[in-house]
């Protein structure tokens, strides 16, 4: 009789199936004690996250019930096109502020207090080791780095969740990739996220989940890990998760809401590929339109002029990422062809960036900075490009009219190589400044 | 189920089947004017119900926003077949009642195609070529024959009570 080669046996006693991150945090979830990749399962959701764009759609299938949300499980936040762009966004905001009144919601982060909605939801103690997460955001995977299974859903499985409390999941398979060695200077999550997408794919990992090993990913700040994490879906990815560690742990201390375990795969977890990259070998890496895949060292693009910088975003608009990008640009000037564009991912990460004193430098050089939104990532507003521009930008996506006119170009980059090409006029790699 | 082709690439984002400027509405036929606005100008007013869209790897890839869907089916689109989907737009194709099929068929721009799900053939009418698929697990078949993930939540909230 042949066992599938996952299933192991245990002092001949009780068989248990070894698992990984993703596998165990499902089954978890389900109820289950096992799952496997490709089985259906119905499991229960820790929270349901939606941004002001997929709220409107979920809040009117959910009339559709007749019944109350399943309140302390949903979390809204106004990110996307707040403050109102226009009378159609106003919309929108108003309908989610009216359903977090009429049904008492707790969670919910009104203008002033937000901000991009997956920086909220780490910051605020959401996402956390061994969760189940669920928003109608695709970058709702950005929680892996926190070692939580999230994931980004459309606006009627949300209203369901919100409902049931529960979605059905594919329970995925699961790639793993370990990167060692020491990065280079001014190398961060986004390149390495961006090397490997440029490996595989934009479907490179398509319906599965990513976990994270090696030197290089230990050594790495929770920031990069974020970076990294949500970036997974540009590969196609279900999720990208990180084993929490001691740099999760102390970070979610004093912030993190109820109690959470960590979950790690079993050793003799199987895994449907294993790639290893070495850190040292990537150097400041950039995005060329029109996919996330299409990349190229930042110092052999050659002469690439640049109409617009753009410094922020749920991928890149950290504390960290600030500060990287303001000791680049302190003492000196954005060049006179340039816009640079800096919006911090939160409430708190403004606040802490004016605190230590790099809003005044970023004011200093000429760059505009404004408050917490996802306007200008998306084409939406607060930095829309026209026909024929080029915006380097420390996003996450490059596709046809990205950030505006289907004629415009967006090119992907870390923090770094945006403020080093916003002085220069033209995409450069960082070190070219030193 | 037969219907006209629209033939697309590889990696067909949601940006381009709905650009997110226009994500100011959930209503179907408002989002179906600007569908392929700037991928494909002219779709919009050219595209006829029942019609099927073709596409290479990766259809929907991007955003979350089941706008896209929304947004196909209000132009009239019936079936979307494509050799393969990213997850989330798979999902919300499935949820609302859109439905997609996972194949590798060769068809062009005007061809005609005849899906058949229950055998999971698909007939290129115009070059008399067959195609076969598999046909999607059991559980979501019956999400999608239940009319989507909101009759079948209704159905669980009415066990519930």
């Amino acid at each position: 009789m042949l066992f599938p080669l996952r299933q192991i046996f245990l002092m001949g006693a009780v068989n248990l199936l070894a698992m990984t991150i993703a596998e165990k945090i499902l089954a978890r979830a389900a109820g289950k004690d096992n799952v496997e990749p490709g089985e259906i399962v119905e499991a229960e959701v820790d929270y349901v996250m939606l941004n002001d764009v997929t709220g409107l759609p979920a809040f009117e299938v959910f009339e559709k019930f007749g019944v109350e949300p399943i309140k302390e499980k949903v979390v809204l936040i106004q990110d996307h096109y707040v403050p109102n762009k226009d009378v159609a966004s106003a919309e929108q905001a108003k309908a989610m502020r009216l359903f977090a009144r009429k049904y008492g919601i707790e969670n919910y982060y009104e203008v002033g207090v937000s901000g991009i909605c997956h920086q909220v939801m780490i910051e605020d103690g959401f996402a956390a080791p061994g969760r189940l997460i669920i928003g109608a955001d695709s970058h709702t995977c950005s929680y892996g780095a926190l070692g939580a299974f999230s994931t980004g859903v459309g606006s009627t499985e949300a209203a369901s969740a919100m409902a049931l409390g529960s979605l059905w999941f594919r329970v995925p398979e699961t790639m793993k990739l370990v990167v060692d060695g020491e990065p280079g200077r001014y190398v961060m999550g986004k390149d390495i996220i961006l090397h490997i997408i440029g490996d595989i794919g934009v479907d490179g990992a398509l319906y599965k989940s990513m976990e994270f090993y090696g030197k290089a990913i230990e050594d790495m700040s929770l920031a990069d890990r974020i970076s990294m994490a949500n970036m997974a879906i540009e590969a196609g990815g279900k999720a990208g998760i990180f084993p929490p560690d001691e740099k999760v742990f102390s970070y979610l201390e004093g912030r993190v809401k109820g109690s959470y375990t960590p979950v790690y795969a079993d050793e003799n977890a199987e895994y449907i590929e294993t790639l290893e990259y070495n850190a040292a070998d990537i150097p400041p890496t950039v995005a060329k339109p029109y996919l996330p895949s299409n990349v190229a060292p930042a110092a052999e693009l050659g002469d690439v002029a640049i109409d617009q910088a753009y410094l922020g975003s749920c991928t890149n608009g950290r504390i960290e990422d600030l500060r990287i990008a303001a000791e680049i640009m302190r003492d000196r000037k954005v060049h006179e062809n340039v816009r640079m564009i800096v919006v911090p991912a939160s409430k708190k990460v403004y606040e802490q960036a004016i605190e230590e004193g790099l809003v005044k430098v970023f004011l200093e050089a000429n760059a505009y900075v404004s408050g917490p939104t996802c306007g200008a990532c998306l084409g939406g507003y607060m930095g829309v490009l026209a026909k024929g521009e080029r915006c380097i930008s420390s996003t996450n996506r490059n596709f046809v009219g990205r950030m505006g006119h289907k004629d415009s170009e967006v090119y992907l980059a870390n923090p770094a190589v945006v403020a080093a090409s916003a002085l220069k006029g033209r995409i450069t790699d960082p070190r070219e400044l030193s | 189920m037969r219907g006209r082709v629209w033939k697309f690439g590889a990696n067909v984002d949601t940006d381009q089947i709905i650009p997110a400027e226009y994500l100011v509405t959930g209503d179907a036929r408002e989002l179906a004017k600007h569908v392929f606005e700037k991928a494909r100008p002219g779709f919009a007013e050219k595209v006829r119900k029942g019609d099927i869209l073709v596409a290479d790897e990766n259809f929907g890839c991007g955003s979350s926003r089941e706008h896209a869907p929304r947004a196909l089916i209000g132009a009239g689109i019936s079936c979307v077949v494509a050799k393969s989907f990213a997850r989330i737009f798979f999902r919300n194709a499935i949820n609302i009642g859109l439905p997609v099929v996972e194949c590798d068929v060769s068809a062009e721009d005007g061809d005609e195609l005849e899906i058949d799900f229950e055998k999971g053939v698909i007939r290129n009418l115009t070059t008399n070529k067959s195609y076969v698929f598999k046909p999607l697990p059991e559980f979501l078949l019956n999400l999608l024959n239940s009319g989507g993930l909101v009759e079948y939540t209704k159905k669980r909230l009415s066990i519930y009570e």
